[in-house]
């Protein structure tokens, strides 16, 4: 008995703070952890909320009628252009813009991070230059988006007052700023991918007789590529969201026709929603939360299909 | 005729054959396409420095304004261009939303790298990741739509007057929007600490709570600071939710429930405002953006000089 009973007091736990904090502390984490799932719900909540407008008294669980209402919603926000009043107003211009400049950014940040990320992790020889350039990638990674929108003012709208070479407030003007921007992340995410490549396929590759190039491009970026891809489509749907920088690159506040060509004006979708978002009447913020709804569905399923590359390739890496 | 020497050649000549003439123009080709993708991000910098410093210098020969007392001075219109409320409406955005973020974003870092079941962790990092997908004009709708009613409502009563636009709401969803980043940051960091710390520590009989706040908290310290460095110079640059919540009245106040503006709404209403090109006013986003970018790269440059550090010990 008296054995035992000394043997628990071994045991016990005497402070009760140790007793106490050891479960409220975990709790706290977890909620922690959940917040953000709840943010990421309430976010989309209110904003479909707020698009639909509460105008039909219907109620929020009748899924259905509301769902056949947002695809609609959805619907003429992509086909109709800015027209007199909120009601028969959409987004196409804001699409149109931002497809072409997904489309032109991805022409020139892709090949070119990857060009740099190869550079740094298969060419350049450690030391003094490497490390001169991996520090300024991670700085310039760090730059506000803010400050890439005065440089894309200076440089490609204005080429410094040099007009034969200035772009003007052109498509070409934001996806070159855009691409400017968005080049740190690739460069860091192709990398990554480089590096988890294992060195004993360079091995066999090069005692096969293949030159550095050969080696890199028919064996280690195809087996980076998944990887590639996943940063790829991150950068791009951040250049897509980016409000900040374009603002400064576009001069229409607002169009009535969708650009035709890279040398058009253009307003991008976060800049459509932005100058819906700036008045208080309740159809401009209605019809802002309809274009954020397009936006995140864009975004969402853009960063959907990353992650799941992502991750199928983790499991492949893991086999 | 040849001899036969000539035609047997040795077989270590045909492995040691010159590449073809193609192959060698080639490698010389592609090293130099490559070497000029990286000097781009080089060129960025450089474009970003130059420009930024000849208009500054422009801006502070055309208002006459010095430097000193563009940045201690209060009154943001022009003639004086004093920028300390843009200043401090940037700093009280930062803090704000650092204090909710770093608590937050640290305890979930450490949920997911000590307490999370594998499946768990599975479904909430790319949540998060999702989350830290959300385009910032985003936040800035939310704010005015739901952070800014409900604050209304929940201090109204009380007897406080909430502003359309206010500091406060600009501090909730800014440091909302960087809680996944700390979070992921310091995650990392924390995962990276040895297991041995870990099995020693509880081999001497500690809690899994002790643990995680006595071992590998202190052990990841310095990772979890640069992360959290970063993620508030990101709060510093940040912009379009700052601009739909806080607004853009320049305002040198500890009371957050009215509307302020920051850096970087200053340059966007310099940009909204068809100033004349080459006037006092519309060159002094360039000075303003400079000391953005000046403070975002300090704080850059700490952060990796203490990570830096942090790896060395770790490896």
């Amino acid at each position: 008995m008296s054995g035992s009973a000394s043997t628990n007091a071994l045991y016990a736990d005497k402070s009760w703070v140790r007793r106490m904090a050891r479960p409220f502390f975990a709790v706290a984490c977890l909620l922690a952890t959940l917040s953000g799932v709840v943010v990421l719900a309430v976010l989309l909540g209110s904003v479909v909320m707020s698009a639909l407008g509460r105008v039909d008294s219907r109620p929020w669980y009748d899924l259905a009628a509301n769902l056949r209402s947002l695809v609609e919603l959805m619907l003429r926000l992509v086909t109709n252009t800015p027209g007199e009043s909120a009601a028969v107003s959409g987004f196409r211009v804001g699409v149109v813009s931002s497809l072409w400049l997904l489309a032109l950014v991805a022409l020139f940040a892709v090949p070119v991070g990857v060009g740099a990320a190869v550079f740094l992790e298969e060419y350049a020889s450690p030391g003094r230059i490497k490390n001169f350039v991996q520090t300024n990638i991670s700085n310039l990674a760090g730059v506000p988006s803010i400050v890439y929108g005065i440089l894309g003012l200076t440089l490609f709208v204005r080429a410094f007052g040099f007009k034969p070479l200035a772009l003007g407030y052109s498509i070409w003007s934001g996806a070159l700023t855009l691409g400017l921007l968005v080049l740190p992340t690739i460069i860091i995410a192709a990398q990554e991918a480089l590096r988890a490549v294992p060195p004993s396929l360079r091995q066999a590759a090069l005692a096969l007789g293949g030159n550095r190039w050969q080696t890199v491009r028919d064996h280690v970026i195809p087996a980076a590529a998944p990887g590639i891809m996943t940063g790829v489509i991150l950068a791009l749907s951040r250049a897509i969201g980016e409000t900040a920088p374009v603002l400064m690159v576009t001069q229409a506040t607002s169009l009535l026709d969708p650009p035709r060509g890279p040398n058009d004006q253009y307003v991008p979708l976060p800049l459509e929603i932005y100058n819906y978002a700036k008045f208080p009447g309740a159809e401009d913020q209605a019809l802002a939360a309809g274009g954020i709804l397009l936006l995140l569905l864009l975004l969402l399923s853009m960063n959907a299909v990353a992650i799941f590359l992502r991750n199928r390739y983790a499991r492949l890496a893991r086999a | 005729m040849s001899g036969p020497a000539e035609i047997l050649k040795s077989p270590v000549d045909l492995v040691w054959a010159r590449p073809s003439w193609f192959r060698r123009v080639e490698s010389k080709v592609v090293f130099g396409l490559l070497v000029l993708c990286s000097m781009v991000t080089i060129l960025t910098t450089l474009g970003i420095v130059i420009i930024l410093t000849f208009e500054s210098v422009r801006f502070f020969q055309v208002s006459g304004v010095s430097p000193l007392k563009f940045v201690t001075g209060t009154d943001v219109e022009p003639p004086v261009f004093g920028i300390l409320p843009l200043i401090w409406g940037t700093f009280l955005v930062a803090v704000g939303a650092s204090f909710l973020a770093l608590p937050i974003g640290l305890l979930s870092a450490i949920y997911l790298s000590e307490y999370a079941p594998r499946g768990v962790r599975a479904v909430l990092k790319p949540t998060l990741e999702l989350l830290a997908g959300v385009p910032t004009i985003v936040y800035g709708f939310l704010a005015l739509q739901l952070v800014t009613p409900i604050l209304r409502s929940v201090l109204g009563p009380m007897g406080f007057q909430v502003q359309q636009f206010n500091a406060l709401s600009a501090c909730i969803v800014v440091g909302v929007m960087i809680i996944p980043m700390i979070s992921s940051l310091s995650e990392d960091v924390l995962s990276a600490v040895p297991q041995g710390l870990r099995e020693a520590a509880y081999g001497l009989g500690a809690t899994k709570f002790e643990v995680a706040t006595r071992v590998v908290l202190p052990a990841g310290l310095s990772g979890v600071i640069a992360s959290a460095i970063l993620a508030i110079s990101r709060a510093v640059g940040e912009t379009m939710a700052v601009v739909l919540a806080a607004g853009q009245v320049p305002n040198l106040t500890l009371n957050p429930l009215v509307s302020i503006e920051t850096m970087t709404a200053y340059i966007v209403s310099v940009v909204g405002g068809e100033e004349t090109p080459g006037s006092a006013k519309s060159l002094s986003l360039f000075a303003v953006a400079m000391v953005l970018f000046l403070i975002t790269l300090l704080m850059n440059i700490i952060s990796q000089l203490i990570l830096n550090r942090y790896r060395e010990v770790y490896q």
